[in-house]
């Protein structure tokens, strides 16, 4: 078979896979999410938690109560893997290595609760095995089960009718946890165990080599954070080299399931959307932008990896640099997009040593906004977000009130929308202008000029959005970097978060209004076309001045 | 409906609000600790027994050479010198196939000095094996994004196999069926790259030596 057929071939496999799968996994999660606590039979390990943690299952949340859980969740989670982090050297299996530093715990624990997974550490060198478990991995669980519990909430926004009430924040995070995430991550590690990744206690061990060398050789309960790193869309890895890490990732047929898992909830949730709300077809539109904007970029990095730009690509005759020979260009190509679009941020090919156009596609991937098909649970809500601006848009240029999903859209909604497409590049340009201006942030850049104000757009870019994937160059572990990416991690993930809540609670008051002659048709084709024009524009508008003087002005230099 | 607020409306409203976000954190402490065990004790404990049914795997795929010496993972790649060993790829890992410091170079495609690395390795390359440079493939010359890629191409082994084979004084028809042996095919037929894990080329080529002096 030639390379291109088996590219094909495999890239066929991976989209029959999610189509496959997203129908009976979207409806599982919307039922999960569409019943009521006390009311439908729940687990009986979940009736023994509900007793044990003293949660009243049956509370309904208002949109505030229900930011309050999600915050007051997360201000604990991040004090618990701070200390965890702090106090490594006491703890067992730490390898004798000491704490982290009081700046880089915070950023290290800040960043895993956001699920951002921005790392200023190399894993093998920094973490013992019972951080990245008790610390590490139950993040990785849990700021994933957070972000699908508020899409949630807002999809229960468009389905109640003069309530203002969303569910339990407890009760989502108990099933998401238990019900989905959990489940799932034990078949995936049983396969990935199977295919090689590594899960073991054992101290790193010294072997000589074939040529009479010595290599030391590290362990770790590596597979059972790899499948919830790619499940829940998180990336960080147990390895400075993350999934391009034989360890992390040993062959071609663990990469396919490494993208196919980290694909597979983000693509099923727009399934559950269409199921909560009683209408497939406002799914299907959805996942049909999320569809061609994720083809759309993998056509590009594909050709750009094949067409040799750049003298150093062109010297090797392929686009190896960063990248593994198990996994050849297309595999390499396929995670890339998939992790950028996703918000997932794990790399099994450095993306820094793709050619200048690839590498563009994956910046841009990210300054989407991380929609196609985005984070779990925020990919969805981001969309969302989107939907109701096209909505709005499209309401304007007829003259009538628009309404979506039956809710009107309002000046409420619309600030609350409007605010939230607003968080992220205010925190990447606030963050960028404060780097500038302290002392002392040009010697951490490892180029001057345009291509130094780049790593500082892509550091902030990175944090704001949650993302987590570095541009090579800058060196991160510094108390201005680990502080300032710290708050604009904190920053991007929960008031993106609260606006979100506050626009569910908005639409949740209201009663419902039925579809007139006037109403915009948001499960036709023109609207996928409308929404897919709307995130594009809102991208651009947002980005391009800041990207004409990093990459653009490099570029044009 | 119970409502969680209902319990707190008598106090003021700033009562109200602080008792609710009270209560949330403390459900909070409770929960997290809960999941810590769960998910971060008992979960990864379950794995790692699961993981004892495929102790090979799941202990790093560790390989032994004919004598029984543990000489490495198959997984991570080595490095080898001299012209009796097949190379690896160059590596980025810590000052090379450091396996307690992966990475890769993070140098861009448009980067002048790695162009001059690649065209100086490429030069060296097809000197030591008696090559044209421009038959020297591109795994040959570029680092890998682990720095650990324990694998080269078909292309590049079959390159080095006449060189390996004169210095150890092998037949190179020998050398290159070894190469042919010791080639993986993509997983499924569709999945990844071919590829010649260099390990276990290097075993299998030390057995073949073994072999070939016992019978000589």
């Amino acid at each position: 078979m030639t390379p291109a057929l088996a590219a094909a071939g495999q890239i066929l496999l991976l989209v029959l896979a999610l189509v496959l799968v997203h129908r009976p996994l979207g409806d599982y999660i919307a039922r999960m999410l569409g019943t009521r606590a006390g009311q439908k039979p729940d687990w009986r390990v979940e009736r023994f938690l509900y007793r044990l943690l003293r949660i009243d299952p049956r509370a309904d949340q208002k949109w505030s109560t229900y930011l309050t859980s999600v915050l007051a969740f997360s201000v604990v989670s991040i004090g618990l893997l701070w200390l965890i982090l702090s106090a490594q050297r006491v703890l067992p299996y730490s390898l004798g290595l000491p704490g982290m530093s009081p700046d880089q715990g915070l950023n290290t624990a800040v960043s895993f609760v956001t699920n951002t997974n921005w790392q200023s550490y190399g894993g093998e060198s920094t973490l013992g095995y019972f951080s990245q478990a008790a610390g590490l991995t139950v993040q990785n669980f849990l700021s994933s089960a957070v972000g699908i519990a508020v899409f949630a909430a807002l999809v229960r926004g468009f389905i109640r009718k003069a309530t203002g009430r969303l569910g339990n924040f407890w009760v989502d995070l108990t099933r998401l946890t238990l019900r989905l995430l959990l489940p799932l991550a034990v078949i995936g590690a049983v396969v990935l165990l199977a295919g090689g990744v590594i899960q073991n206690l054992n101290d790193p061990v010294t072997v000589q080599t074939l040529d009479g060398g010595t290599q030391t050789i590290p362990g770790g309960l590596v597979v059972s954070q790899e499948v919830i790193k790619e499940l829940g869309t998180n990336g960080g890895g147990f390895f400075n080299a993350n999934s391009a890490h034989p360890f992390e990732n040993p062959n071609a047929f663990t990469n396919l399931v490494e993208i196919f898992l980290l694909l597979v909830i983000p693509f099923s949730l727009p399934r559950t959307f269409g199921t909560m709300v009683g209408n497939h077809r406002q799914g299907n539109v959805i996942v049909a932008v999320m569809g061609v904007l994720w083809a759309l970029s993998l056509g590009a990095v594909l050709w750009a990896e094949t067409a040799h730009n750049g003298v150093a690509m062109q010297a090797a005759g392929a686009a190896m640099e960063g990248k593994e020979v198990r996994f050849g260009i297309p595999g390499s190509s396929l995670f890339a997009v998939s992790t950028t679009l996703t918000s997932t941020g794990a790399v099994d090919s450095m993306h820094s040593s793709y050619s200048g156009l690839g590498g563009g596609v994956l910046l841009l991937n990210m300054l989407l906004g991380e929609i196609a098909p985005g984070g779990t649970g925020s990919g969805m809500y981001g969309m969302l977000i989107l939907a109701i601006i096209t909505v709005f848009v499209g309401g304007l240029m007829v003259g009538r009130t628009p309404t979506y999903l039956g809710k009107q859209i309002g000046a409420v909604q619309m600030k609350y929308a409007a605010g939230y497409l607003l968080v992220t590049p205010a925190l990447v340009l606030l963050g960028s202008g404060i780097a500038l201006l302290i002392p002392g942030t040009t010697d951490t850049l490892a180029n001057p000029g345009p291509h130094g104000l780049s790593e500082i757009l892509y550091a902030t870019g990175s944090a704001a959005n949650n993302n987590g994937s570095a541009f090579a160059g800058l060196s991160a572990n510094t108390p201005m970097w680990n502080l300032l990416l710290a708050g604009c991690m904190f920053a991007g993930r929960f008031a993106g978060i609260a606006l979100v809540l506050g626009l569910a609670g908005s639409l949740a008051r209201q009663g419902s209004k039925p579809d007139d002659a006037g109403t915009l048709p948001t499960g036709k084709p023109l609207f996928a076309g409308m929404l897919f024009g709307v995130v594009i524009l809102v991208a651009a508008l947002t980005y391009l001045p800041a990207l004409a003087l990093g990459p653009v002005a490099e570029g044009l230099s | 409906m119970v409502s969680e607020e209902s319990t707190s409306t008598s106090s003021g409203a700033a009562g109200a609000a602080g008792m609710v976000a009270g209560r949330q954190l403390l459900i909070a402490v409770r929960f997290l600790l809960a999941m810590t065990l769960l998910l971060g004790v008992l979960y990864p404990a379950a794995i790692f027994g699961i993981g004892r049914l495929l102790p090979g795997r799941a202990d790093g795929s560790l390989v032994a050479d004919a004598g029984g010496r543990i000489v490495g993972s198959s997984l991570i790649g080595q490095s080898f010198d001299g012209p009796e060993w097949f190379t690896p790829r160059p590596s980025a890992a810590g000052d090379g196939y450091d396996a307690m410091a992966s990475g890769g170079s993070n140098l861009g495609a448009s980067n002048d000095e790695l162009a001059a690395e690649i065209t100086r390795r490429r030069a060296d390359i097809a000197r030591v094996n008696g090559v044209r440079p421009e038959q020297v493939p591109a795994d040959a010359v570029t680092a890998s994004g682990s720095g650990l890629d324990p694998d080269i191409s078909p292309a590049y082994a079959r390159l080095q196999a006449p060189r390996v084979a004169q210095a150890r004084g092998l037949e190179v028809e020998a050398v290159r069926q070894l190469v042919t042996e010791q080639v993986t095919g993509r997983p499924l037929g569709i999945l990844g790259s071919e590829r010649v894990n260099v390990l276990q080329l290097n075993l299998a080529l030390q057995r073949l030596a073994a072999r070939d002096a016992t019978a000589g």
